[in-house]
């Protein structure tokens, strides 16, 4: 029987050539730009010359620098996924289950960490805490402290991955039904009562399942460690990053990069295989007409200055960048000037047009690549579906100091020579952003009745056709919404891109990162201002785009 | 003592009609019911009947007007102090939790002892069916295992108003029917007074001691079933409770009218004699004939329908009238095209004021 089994999907797949060179060709792909690179690092790290080796393990276990940097680590990202997620959760409760003024902007001012750079805030932390901070300089029980180190990673990571917590934590609140609270309400329950033995527990996977992301995000955070962890608090992704560049030791960069792939992976396949079945659909009848009343008048208020502190602080630290850009030298001389842009435009511009042109290539690639693998998940029938799937997201949990690594070691030589091109900085992007949309495209794809493509089929399409004609179409949003996802964080990446930046291909992140070494913290600040805006004016054009789209088709539907 | 008052319970919601009026959704209505009543709150889709029922559960505050459990005023009390109990129309079980764990959670809450807690809550997962499932999680039910557990949920509490918001929409036909002689057994037998939401007419018919039919946030009328239906107040209940034909008729006297040029027997009404009124007449009050009757016309349509057959018949000078049938296998069908003697049952047709 078994036998027989396979066979028949492979004759099926045979049978349509359009099919079969897709399955093939999405295979392959991901095998090169996500399974072989990883392999490399593995090997690598396992290799001292010809002969087989554990002795990089060995270091990496013995030397306190390095068994401080997985403390350290495993410590921050730890940290920073509960206070993250409460403070997530918070914002997402009021958002949500709250009436309460200006509640559009205050999720626009909490997603827009999301939209920059991870580490702009550390830029920021810099010029309020750093050694010219302003704060620093004027507030007098600050004059002595050093933001180097725990602190100054801690606070940075919440800022940039607190809006991620929210986000997720947003759509799980969503999707509980409010009815739920007014039935346990109506049984007797205290507001406190019904939080404790309805909403929370009903938001408890999601909250696991936010937590984990933000501890992967942390764990593999490459900026904000490396403007702000400073020599006395090593982490693994800049130390790994530092063996390479540093101490040119391929080897024992590789053993730290699967020591940080471990926790990662592991976070991951919780997340993935042990709470995604815990997600609890609540399926209503019809929509809630109800407003929330789990909250009295007072918590009410109590819990809103908590979130507008947090809007507060995200707003001030972006208005310090914005400040710092137009300042002539931060700490000594205030005096505004526009030089630092000056200086983007004429020195660095360059890297604004590089930026520029790897995001425009790798969305789009991006975009329809992890469409395509979405549509081959869901609708197709071959051996190895379930592995297509796991490669296509697995690049979303592997830190990208471990991507970076794997893309040197794989594409260092002939015949893959790709180093210092533009192509390997594109692959990077393509195969790293895409997981989000492959996602959301799968959601998508899982609601649509798979009877509509039939109908195509039978009406005499090919699978390429069915796909561009009709699952396309269907799929816009989330299409667009992956689009959008992909160019954000191709603009914004940095913890892969610094490794496969060149002379002839270089990035604003990476500019933005030197000039904060370098300790031109106004040209620094002024790179961030003009990323985030390229990245605003980005987001507004597709969805503009979208909007047309939509219009587009709803004039054909009549 | 009434059981459960309503006064001049009035609300409105903030928004504003083309018109600039605030949207009015339940106006000024009153309604007292007696101890162990089970009064149905039936109209469209719109009508006001579950913002009624929210307001009484306490999930939305009136704007004006008092609501009355005996001699306790309670619509200034939060939700959870009310001691209702409502079945949701999405059953709103809770996810997280078994069936036993749902049935439970309100005495959990009131820090019921774990023994007597066991005790009734079997009790009632007995008495609704469900001892086998108590406990499968609420994924693994059916969607009358779900509707059982909610009500299980409820008659646990022995709440002193039991609330109903169309609990039986998500069923199909044939489980709604056998759902809805379950509701109502089981509501007697408890004795706990009931106020249920439905849109469906029949449903109100075949459960409800009392019927407040409602339209537009206004009660047209209060009655039985079969005073709603035997003397609908105006056009719109008369319409919207069962099929009804509308017939222009002379007033003669206060028990008679003419119809067609003929004397017929109505129900007693205020209406002068010499008026020009309105007679509903259900389609079961008027007699079919292929040989004799006082009102000939021509079949345009027959519906056989199993119990009887539903006719479309032209009448001239009076307009199409719906007329049943019953037991059509004994006699013969009439079919489109042929003549039809009609006779309006006397006595039971109802003048519209």
């Amino acid at each position: 029987m078994r036998a027989h089994a396979v066979p028949a999907t492979l004759r099926r797949l045979a049978r349509d050539p359009v099919w079969l060179a897709l399955v093939v060709a999405i295979f392959v792909a991901l095998g090169l730009f996500v399974a072989y690179p990883l392999v490399k690092v593995l090997l690598t790290s396992v290799r001292d010359g010809d002969a087989w080796t554990l002795e990089h393990y060995r270091i990496v276990a013995e030397r306190k620098l390095y068994r401080n940097a997985l403390v350290n680590s495993v410590a921050v990202g730890a940290i920073v996924g509960v206070v993250g997620t409460a403070l997530g959760y918070l914002i997402a409760f009021v958002v949500t289950r709250t009436e309460v003024p200006a509640k559009r902007t205050l999720h626009l001012v909490s997603v827009l960490p999301i939209i920059s750079p991870p580490f702009v805030t550390a830029v920021s932390i810099l010029l309020l805490f750093g050694f010219n901070g302003l704060l620093t300089r004027h507030v007098p029980w600050l004059a002595d402290s050093s933001i180097y180190g725990f602190r100054g990673v801690v606070l940075s990571q919440l800022l940039t991955f607190t809006p991620i917590a929210y986000l997720s934590l947003r759509g799980v609140l969503q999707s509980i039904d409010t009815t739920l609270e007014d039935a346990s309400f109506n049984l007797g329950a205290s507001r406190w009562q019904t939080f404790t033995r309805v909403t929370l527990p009903l938001s408890l996977p999601g909250i696991a399942g936010a937590f984990l992301v933000v501890f992967i995000e942390s764990l593999a955070d490459f900026g904000n460690p490396l403007v702000l962890a400073g020599a006395a608090f090593p982490m693994l992704a800049t130390q790994a990053y530092l063996e390479i560049t540093g101490s040119f030791d391929l080897a024992r960069g590789a053993a730290l990069a699967v020591v940080l792939l471990l926790p990662s992976l592991s976070a991951f396949a919780i997340q993935r295989y042990y709470l995604a079945r815990r997600r609890y659909v609540t399926i209503t009848g019809k929509p809630a007409l109800a407003t929330s009343r789990l909250v009295g008048a007072r918590t009410k208020w109590l819990l809103y200055a908590g979130v507008l502190l947090f809007a507060l602080v995200v707003a001030v630290f972006y208005a310090v960048i914005v400040v710092g850009a137009t300042t002539r030298v931060w700490g000594t001389d205030y005096t505004p000037t526009l030089e630092h842009f000056v200086y983007v435009f004429q020195v660095g511009f360059d890297a604004v047009k590089d930026t520029l042109v790897i995001a425009v290539v790798s969305t789009p690639l991006s975009g329809v690549l992890g469409m395509l693998i979405a549509f081959a998940v869901v609708r197709g029938r071959f051996p190895g579906k379930g592995l297509m799937e796991l490669g296509a997201i697995l690049n979303f949990a592997v830190p990208g100091t471990v991507v970076g690594i794997g893309y040197i070691l794989a594409f260092n030589a002939p015949p893959l020579l790709l180093t210092g091109t533009l192509a390997i900085l594109v692959a990077a992007f393509v195969f790293r952003y895409m997981p989000v949309g492959i996602q959301s495209g799968i959601a998508v794809l899982r609601q649509i009745d798979p009877a509509i493509e039939e109908a195509a089929r039978n009406l005499g399409a090919n699978s390429l056709t069915t796909f561009r004609k009709v699952t396309l179409p269907l799929v816009a949003p989330a299409f667009f919404s992956a689009l959008v996802y992909a160019f954000v964080r191709a603009m914004t990446a940095i913890s892969a891109a610094i490794f496969l930046v060149s002379a002839s291909w270089n990035l604003m992140t990476v500019q933005i990162l030197s000039q904060v070494g370098s300790g031109r913290l106004g040209v620094a600040a002024a790179f961030s201002v003009v990323l985030i805006a390229i990245v605003v004016v980005a987001i507004a054009a597709i969805g503009a785009f979208v909007e047309r789209m939509g219009g587009e088709r709803a004039r054909m539907r009549i | 003592m009434k059981d459960l008052r309503l006064v001049a319970l009035r609300k409105e919601f903030a928004g504003r009609d083309r018109d600039g009026r605030r949207t009015l959704a339940v106006a000024d209505v009153s309604l007292e019911v007696d101890k162990g009543q089970l009064v149905t709150l039936l109209g469209p889709s719109g009508c006001g009947k579950t913002t009624l029922l929210r307001m009484i559960a306490g999930f939305e505050e009136p704007s004006a007007g008092q609501i009355w459990f005996g001699a306790r005023r309670i619509d200034d009390e939060p939700p959870h102090m009310r001691d209702t109990a409502m079945v949701f129309q999405s059953y709103a079980i809770f996810p997280h939790l078994d069936v036993f764990e749902n049935v439970a959670f309100g005495l959990r809450l009131r820090r019921v002892a774990a023994r007597a807690l066991r005790e009734r809550v079997e009790r009632v997962l007995e008495l609704t069916g469900l001892e086998a499932l108590a406990a499968r999680q609420p994924h693994q039910l059916s969607g009358g295992q779900q509707q059982r557990v909610a009500l299980a949920r409820c008659l646990v509490m022995e709440p002193r108003l039991l609330l109903f918001d169309e609990p039986l929409s998500n069923l199909d036909a044939k489980l709604r029917e056998q759902m809805r002689v379950e509701i109502r057994e089981l509501q007697q037998r408890v004795g706990i007074t009931t106020v249920y939401v439905t849109h469906d007419q029949a449903e109100a018919m075949s459960i409800s001691d009392l019927i407040v039919v409602m339209n537009a946030g206004v009660v047209e009328q209060i009655g039985t079933p079969s005073a709603i239906y035997g003397a609908p107040a105006n056009r719109f209940v008369a319409d919207f409770i069962g099929r009804a034909n509308f017939v222009s008729v002379d007033v003669l006297d206060e028990h008679r009218v003419r119809l067609a040029g003929m004397p017929l027997a109505v129900r007693p009404h205020g209406r002068r004699a010499g008026e020009r009124a309105t007679l509903v007449l259900r389609p079961e009050a008027i007699a079919v004939d292929a040989e004799r009757g006082a009102l000939a016309g021509t079949v345009r349509r027959a519906m056989f329908l199993g119990s009887l057959v539903e006719y479309l018949v032209e009448v001239p000078s009076v307009g199409p009238l719906v007329v049943d049938h019953p037991n059509p296998v004994a006699g013969r069908l009439l079919r489109a095209g042929e003549r039809a003697w009609l006779t309006p049952v006397a006595g039971v047709g109802t003048l519209l004021e």
